[in-house]
């Protein structure tokens, strides 16, 4: 079907792109650890020293768990195995509520404390109008 | 087939086809901007904001399948020596960086209200930061090389290295954790995203495509008046 050098460039290719497919996972494996946006709780409890560098934490905001003291929030972030509290000053995007995602940037005080210096929201890939939620709910 | 074909026959076809896709592309934008800004509801969350969802989404679209078929026609080019394909690359990826570019602006917009950042280096905003650098890259490549052969070989290059991206903005969501949301529309599994919600996101779709369609098309047309110009019937 086709010619001898249209063979050759094609085997030649299946090759490489082997070769770099190979390559690319192997160096996406070894950089997990800086791909990785934040950290889930159950992590930060297996983890096995605590320094003092800048981390985000995330996972979700545990239902009845903001407290609001003055110009501290203090909530506790699960992810329903494990959770910790975060205690942050300042203020909070608009989508950060209780039930929903949220990523914390700052340093952690213990296996059970953290420390944020900022707050932001994670929201979901559900999309749907407030009458759809509120029937959903009603269920 | 494969081996050759004529600039004038193509642009018999070409030349005309700009002008019925520049109607269909009105109609189908105001259809799908009427549908986004005013006939969607809003999110139960996000409420109004959502709207930029209808912009960001099928620009991030575009611009990975444009970038696809670019890598795909580059794959070809190395294998049959067609020069077709190379034009029609070198067509395609204007409108391609110009969709990434808006899926960048657009989801900084979007970040800003929900998040509550402009930007974060999370795995899925950070390779399509990557995918438009790889679309400008291939851009000024088409531009600094002089050499015919050789900015063929360089252009396809760079498209087929680039593909290794595609598949990490597209999954990198799955595979880390990230601040941007999972996807919300699967092929295999079920979307996430309500019907009325749905429609506007796939005209919204349509009427990108075929902006994309517009620009390759003119710029294709420039292509083979350039190779008319010089005199030569076929490549």
């Amino acid at each position: 079907m086709y010619g001898k050098k249209v063979k050759l460039r094609i085997l030649f290719l299946f090759l490489a792109v082997a070769l770099v497919i190979l390559s690319v996972y192997l160096v996406l494996k070894s950089l997990e650890e800086n791909v990785v946006y934040f950290i889930s709780p159950t992590e930060i409890k297996n983890l096995t020293e605590i320094n003092q560098k800048k981390i985000r934490i995330g996972g979700m905001v545990k239902d009845q768990s903001i407290i609001i003291k003055s110009d501290k929030i203090n909530f506790i972030v699960t992810d329903f195995k494990n959770e910790i509290n975060v205690s942050y000053s300042g203020s909070v995007p608009n989508l950060f509520a209780e039930g929903k995602g949220v990523v914390a940037e700052g340093y952690l005080k213990d296996r059970n404390y953290f420390n944020a210096v900022k707050i932001l929201a994670k929201h979901d890939e559900n999309y749907m109008p407030p009458e759809v939620k509120k029937a959903l709910e009603d269920k | 087939m494969l081996k050759s074909f004529e600039p004038n026959q193509i642009f018999l076809i070409t030349s005309r086809a700009p002008k019925y896709v520049l109607f269909l592309f009105i109609i189908v934008l105001s259809i799908g901007l009427i549908e986004a800004l005013i006939l969607s509801p809003e999110d139960y969350k996000q409420s109004h904001s959502v709207r930029i969802m209808y912009v960001h989404v099928p620009s991030a679209w575009i611009s990975l399948g444009i970038f696809s078929i670019i890598s795909f026609l580059s794959l070809s080019i190395f294998v049959f020596k067609n020069k077709n394909f190379s034009l029609i690359s070198k067509s395609l990826a204007p409108s391609g960086f110009v969709f990434s570019i808006i899926a960048l602006v657009t989801g900084a917009i979007w970040g800003k209200p929900t998040w509550g950042t402009w930007w974060a280096w999370d795995a899925r905003i950070t390779s399509m930061l990557i995918l438009a650098l790889f679309y400008s890259i291939y851009l000024l490549s088409w531009r600094i090389f002089e050499n015919k052969e050789q900015v063929i070989k360089i252009t396809s290059i760079i498209a087929i290295l680039g593909f290794i991206n595609v598949p990490i903005v597209k999954f990198s969501v799955d595979w880390w954790s990230t601040l941007h949301q999972a996807s919300s529309v699967n092929i295999l599994s079920k979307t996430s995203i309500h019907p009325t919600m749905l429609i506007p996101l796939a005209i919204m779709t349509a009427a990108f495509a075929l902006f994309s369609l517009l620009i390759f098309l003119m710029k294709y047309n420039t292509e083979l008046i350039k190779i008319k110009n010089k005199g030569l019937d076929r490549l």
